[in-house]
């Protein structure tokens, strides 16, 4: 996807308005493989938000079919299930509120009862439409949260009385972001930092209120619509996995070989270095929230290594779990990482102080993302995060370890050699793999597993949480789920396995696999389960269904390496379940599911 | 008002996405494709931002058609 130039950092909100139909003009001639539905309804005039934000989304190879409410009409849209809303089957519902939408202020000095009633009122009010929009429609929702007035009445007191509307509004702010943690599937979308980082003045205009009842000013409009863009983009798994970094005047100050590393600008003795420090700094707030991290340094490679044992350096050695330090082109690099880490190219981003490399990589890997960072080390920080790439639906647990994970990852790959055998060095990594049906626990990152994994996954088939859940308690379905532990390191929940019975048969609905496991036979551990469960269950007949994708190429000989027969003229595999079953499985030891209390 | 008209045909032909477009000051809205009153949102916002000035409430209905739009910018602007 070549994203144009207008929609990238650093944005000038006038030029993508003025030129919003030729951008859209360029977008279409290039190909958007994921449809998504999205109902828009407003608290206020969306025509502006819904034509910019097609673009973002555009931009990100989505194609976007809108639906919008009438004028102000959120909520009677969803409350009355207007058919035409309830035709269009949306997959994603984004509520655009302001503080304008709020029913009721408190009065003046009123009493803390009263206030917490208020917010009490105004929370079920919201509750109820949400409530209605994911069992009704089954559609994810995004919901702003509210930004603030530009004018305060009260004036600095807004900020300290009980009753002024500043603190009502943010009470509420903090009510939508409790629903956001114990909802799966409900984003909040953050208007109050938009409006601040974009400033109140600039977010809101009187003359497009008055004129044609904008709540947010065309300007604000662009932040707001590249925002809600990145959310989509989040819920359908396509934000972006690693970051790829040079080091030189990238993540400190100097050349480390011709400089040595205790020479180098980094930490407080120097403005320069206490900048470098302060990028390292985000960069590894980054990596602990999930990014993956890799180093791609025209370099020697010891020399490289060495500049991470300057005392001031955060980021250390094992941060990375990929490191490219030498002397060829970093494309050839970037598509080494991409393959000893196992993850697409089009989910990395790759950021160097040279504009020289970044204007190669980005010729030679339009699939990689290469933001304009400048070549001031106050810029690089910002012109991440403005891009938006690591935007999540939630942070789980799991996201803690990944590059734990993909660290250990490189050390199994080093460890493999010096085996006789890949038998042997499979024995070696002691697997034991935990298989058992869905369990309560595990709901939240089965649909977060099964809704990001595109190689490993036969069908494509993504589910709603909601659908998760039902299909935990269906007795109609086989759902499985698989973690795997080794020597060096425990993987986290990585598989997930969904047959629908029908009679004597079992059909498989959703069968997927994080790549970090991949060649490590946790395929077959989770087929020997299947099997057995359908013994148990007196199914005799095991469909396999492949639905070809443009990433899952990889598992297109999945079923026949299975010893399934050939695909019908409808891409089903079919498999026999013999009564003498020997299992798949040689290196790894089952274990059974804890948590089944 | 030449070099007001030669900007304002700039904004039209970028905001309705043709480089062909020619406006005079005798356009009106119905004469030029795609001219609604959505679009008009965009259309107003990129003349403001053009010219660097801010229309009142008002002001903007009250336009019968392009010069109209010139000259009320020409006055803002000499204003």
């Amino acid at each position: 996807m070549r994203v144009p130039q207008a929609l990238r950092f650093p944005i000038a909100p006038e030029e993508v308005l003025r030129k919003r139909q030729a951008l859209k003009r360029e977008l279409l001639k290039q190909s958007h493989a994921l449809p998504v539905r999205i109902a828009i309804l407003g608290g206020s005039t969306t025509a502006e938000l819904k034509s910019t934000l097609e673009l973002f989304l555009l931009a990100q190879g989505i194609q976007p079919e809108f639906y919008e409410s009438g004028y102000n009409c959120y909520c009677e849209d969803v409350l009355f299930e207007n058919p035409e809303l309830w035709d269009f089957k949306p997959t994603i519902v984004f509520v655009h509120t302001t503080w304008r939408n709020v029913a009721e202020f408190p009065e003046l000095l009123e009493g803390e009862a009263a206030v917490e009633g208020r917010v009490r009122r105004e929370m079920a009010r919201f509750e109820a439409l949400w409530e209605k929009i994911q069992t009704g429609l089954g559609a994810l929702v995004i919901q702003n949260n509210f930004d603030l007035p530009g004018l305060r009445p009260l004036g600095n007191l807004e900020a300290s009385e009980a009753s002024s509307r500043v603190n009502f509004l943010l009470r509420l702010n903090a009510g939508f972001a409790a629903h956001a943690r114990s909802h799966a599937r409900f984003l909040i979308n953050d208007i109050l930092y938009l409006s601040a980082q974009v400033g109140l003045d600039r977010w809101f205009d009187p003359g497009y209120w008055h004129n044609y009842h904008m709540a947010v000013s065309p300007v604000g409009t662009v932040a707001l619509a590249q925002s809600v863009a990145a959310l989509v983009k989040a819920a359908y798994g396509k934000s972006k996995k690693c970051l790829i970094l040079d080091l030189d005047n990238t993540l400190w100050g100097g050349v480390v070989g011709d400089d040595g590393f205790e020479n180098l600008l980094l930490g407080r003795d120097h403005p320069m270095g206490e900048a470098f420090q302060d990028f390292q700094r985000y960069v590894k707030d980054l990596q602990r929230r999930g990014v993956i991290l890799a180093v791609c340094s025209k370099n020697d490679a010891a020399n490289a290594k060495a500049g991470f044992s300057h005392p001031d350096s955060i980021l250390k050695l094992d941060d990375f779990s990929a490191f490219k330090a030498n002397w060829d082109p970093k494309p050839d690099n970037i598509r080494e990482i991409a393959l000893e880490l196992n993850i697409g190219l089009d989910s990395m981003v790759f950021v160097d102080d040279n504009p020289a490399e970044r204007a190669l990589v980005e010729a030679q890997l339009p699939e990689v993302a290469v933001p304009d960072v400048g070549s001031d080390v106050d810029g690089f920080a910002q012109a991440i995060e403005q891009e938006r790439y690591f935007e999540a639906e939630r942070v789980v647990p799991e996201d803690l370890k990944r590059s734990t994970f993909y660290s250990s990852n490189v050390q199994r790959n080093l460890h493999r050699t010096g085996f006789a055998d890949y038998g042997e060095f499979l024995d070696s990594l002691e697997m034991t793999a935990e298989i058992g049906t869905f369990q309560p626990v595990y709901l939240e990152r089965i649909a977060q597993l099964i809704n990001k994994t595109n190689q490993f996954n036969l069908t494509g088939r993504r589910y709603t949480s909601a659908e998760v859940e039902a299909v935990s308690r269906d007795p109609e379905a086989i759902a499985l789920y698989g973690r795997l532990a080794d020597r060096f390191g425990d993987n986290g929940l990585v598989s997930v396995l969904v047959a629908r019975i029908f009679g004597d048969t079992a059909e498989i609905d959703l069968w997927l696999m994080s790549c970090r496991v991949l060649k490590r036979e946790m395929e077959l551990a989770m087929f020997d389960a299947l099997v057995e469960e359908c013994q148990a269950r007196g199914v005799r007949r095991i469909v396999g269904v492949y639905v070809p994708s443009k990433k899952n190429g990889m598992v297109a000989e999945h079923y026949a390496g299975l010893g399934f027969s050939a695909a019908d003229a409808s891409g089903r595999f079919q498999y026999e379940v013999p009564d003498d079953y020997a299992p798949r499985t040689r290196h790894i030891r089952r274990t059974t599911a804890l948590a089944m209390a | 008002m030449d070099e007001i008209m030669a900007r304002i045909q700039t904004v039209f032909r970028d905001v309705f996405d043709d480089p062909q477009l020619a406006v005079t000051a005798a356009s009106t809205a119905s004469e030029v494709p795609g001219w609604d009153s959505l679009s008009n949102i965009n259309l107003v916002f990129a003349i403001e931002r053009e010219f660097k000035v801010k229309f009142a409430l008002g002001q903007i209905q009250e336009l019968n058609n392009v010069g109209e739009m010139a000259a009320l910018i020409h006055k803002k602007r000499s204003a």
